[in-house]
């Protein structure tokens, strides 16, 4: 019966974690009763379960991620989908669209469409299935796509969406983020836009830091008073960045540990934070979809939308 | 480059090596973690002159597809020198010795990986020789088995790697390229620390039983002993991408993760 790690240590691959009535959990695994770590991490205790947090790695898709993919082919029935990492996805029709549907799928989505869409099957036999049948999954119409780390999602998202909703909430956009390390963001000008990508990028950089939610609110609080003050011409990009380091600095000294979580009570996951988004009128600049498939989940999307309330 | 000479001797009337070294002693040994952009993980090596980088890829799709495993990922481990690496130009097609290489690498790794959790894709290594100076293959595994797990792959351990030889008679430890040229023997060999499983062992030249035996205990400390070097350098490169350090309290509430709450988990800390 021993623990071997300080809580939050970066731990490396093959370093013995604990000994004896411990369970073993993600990145890490048992030999003889000993638990050793499977990946550079942060090791951490829950309960008397031992897990890594990675800090790298490719995507690996898990039955209920939602995942941001690009299609790639359009082969009968289905589509095939690129949603990062070693597997390539596939969606069946009758995952997307509502019956009758038209013989050519490609009418609904094409190659190079975005679409956000839902894991509903992976083993290690059956490549991963996707869906798009469920609340607000749909095409991914304008907006940007942002790479980053599968690993730093969590952190993105932050506990119940604290993060990205504070995020969304500074700047009014759009965004989705997908458990494939992919976000998909929607920005009324470019100023919010580049500022989204920078919060991103400090989020991956600083991932395994503490007070990150407090950081980046203090930092998008200031510049977004900053933009809007300036009003519609977009600040010189240069101004902008000497400010924020100016603005990370000062707030290292403070210590603020539980802000984070209080402006989110009520939102419990990405779904309905993008649901929230979609029932404000004004940040709703999407045109009337001429797009079939658009309409159609739209309005399953409404119906359900109603349902709740 | 002037013609090489055989020196006068390997090992010096005081016990000492070419080098100076005694015989129980590395080179210096210096490692880096994540010095490529681009790969998803990657490590250099610096041992004595050799200089080596390694890049690692994946796990990602295969091609070409019929190379797929249905129960695990394949490791390709390409071992390449370049052609400035040797005295003489290196030619730049690739070598029967540089694929015998590759596989060794390979085989050596492979052990320590989990590759069962990624069925059918690949995981690409790719090993590129700056500067020869004896020791390569043994250098390679060292870098590589770092930019595995900088690449986030799950392992069961880093895969420390030492040559061992027998120079005018005397067992040393890491050969540089004049004992390799001019000593009797080679012993390379690999192993995973925390279990001391062999996944690496190699022979040329003539041992006696007992000394292939000595030669591999040697082995065995001084992969004990880069195995702390490896372990340093994985936790500095990311122990510094922190940039405030570790001070300040560590937050529990911001992964998502985070869903049970922390019952239990100080009762525990305490038993110890």
């Amino acid at each position: 019966m021993a623990v071997y790690f300080q809580k939050r240590e970066v731990v490396v691959p093959g370093q013995l974690l604990a000994e004896g009535r411990y369970r073993p959990s993600y990145g890490t695994y048992d030999e003889n009763g000993k638990i050793y770590s499977t990946l550079v991490g942060l090791a951490e205790l829950r309960g008397n379960t031992v897990k890594v947090v990675a800090l790298e790695g490719a995507y690996i898709p898990k039955e209920g991620d939602l995942v941001i993919g690009i299609i790639t082919t359009v082969a009968g029935n289905n589509w095939k989908v690129d949603i990062g990492g070693p597997y390539g996805a596939s969606l069946h029709a009758n995952n997307a669209l509502r019956r009758p549907y038209s013989d050519d799928i490609s009418e609904y989505m094409d190659i190079g469409d975005v679409i956000s869409a839902e894991v509903i099957a992976f083993d290690r036999q059956t490549g991963p299935f996707l869906s798009m049948k469920g609340r607000g999954l749909r095409v991914l119409d304008k907006g940007m796509l942002f790479d980053v780390s599968p690993a730093k999602i969590p952190r993105i998202i932050g506990r119940r969406g604290s993060m990205i909703n504070m995020i969304t909430d500074h700047l009014r956009i759009q965004t989705v983020v997908g458990q494939n390390g992919r976000i998909w963001i929607k920005a009324p000008d470019t100023a919010s836009l580049r500022l989204a990508i920078k919060a991103f990028k400090t989020i991956e950089a600083q991932a395994h830091t503490s007070n990150l939610t407090e950081r980046i609110n203090t930092m998008l609080a200031a510049e977004v008073a900053e933009i809007r003050s300036t009003a519609p011409t977009i600040k010189t990009g240069k101004d902008t960045e000497n400010e924020a380091v100016e603005e990370e600095e000062s707030v290292d000294t403070e210590q603020s540990d539980l802000t984070g979580d209080e402006t989110n009570e009520a939102v419990d996951d990405i779904e309905e934070q993008e649901l929230e988004m979609d029932e404000n009128p004004d940040e709703e600049t999407e045109n009337a979809a001429s797009d079939d498939i658009e309409d159609e989940l739209e309005d399953k999307f409404d119906n359900e939308e109603v349902n709740e309330k | 480059m002037s013609p090489e000479t055989k020196p006068d001797f390997l090992i010096s009337p005081e016990g000492l090596r070419v080098d100076g070294r005694r015989p129980d002693e590395l080179r210096p040994v210096e490692l880096k973690v994540g010095v490529l952009k681009q790969a998803d993980g990657s490590a250099s090596i610096r041992q004595g002159k050799t200089y080596i980088i390694a890049g690692v890829y994946g796990p990602r799709e295969l091609h070409p597809r019929h190379l797929a495993l249905n129960d695990r990922a394949f490791l390709r481990v390409v071992y390449r020198m370049a052609t400035f690496s040797v005295p003489d130009r290196k030619r730049p097609a690739p070598s029967r010795r540089e694929k015998e290489i590759s596989m060794v690498i390979a085989n050596a790794l492979s052990p320590a990986l989990f590759l069962e959790e990624f069925p059918r894709a690949v995981v690409d290594v790719f090993i590129q020789v700056i500067q020869a100076d004896g020791g390569t293959r043994c250098a390679s595994i060292n870098a590589a088995s770092l930019a595995l797990a900088d690449a986030g792959i799950p392992m069961r351990s880093l895969v420390p790697s030492v040559a061992v030889g027998k120079a005018d008679g005397v067992l040393v430890v890491d050969l540089g390229d004049e004992e390799d040229k001019y000593g009797e023997g080679d012993v390379p060999m690999a192993i995973l620390p925390p279990t001391e499983e062999i996944t690496l062992l190699q022979q040329d030249g003539f041992f006696t039983r007992d000394e292939l035996l000595e030669a591999m205990q040697m082995g065995i400390s001084s992969c004990k002993y880069l195995h702390e070097l490896q372990k340093e350098a994985l936790k500095k490169a990311y122990v510094k991408k922190t940039p405030d350090g570790e001070e300040g309290d560590v937050d529990e509430d911001e992964f998502d993760d985070d869903l049970e709450t922390d019952l239990g988990e100080s009762d525990m800390m305490e038993d110890e």
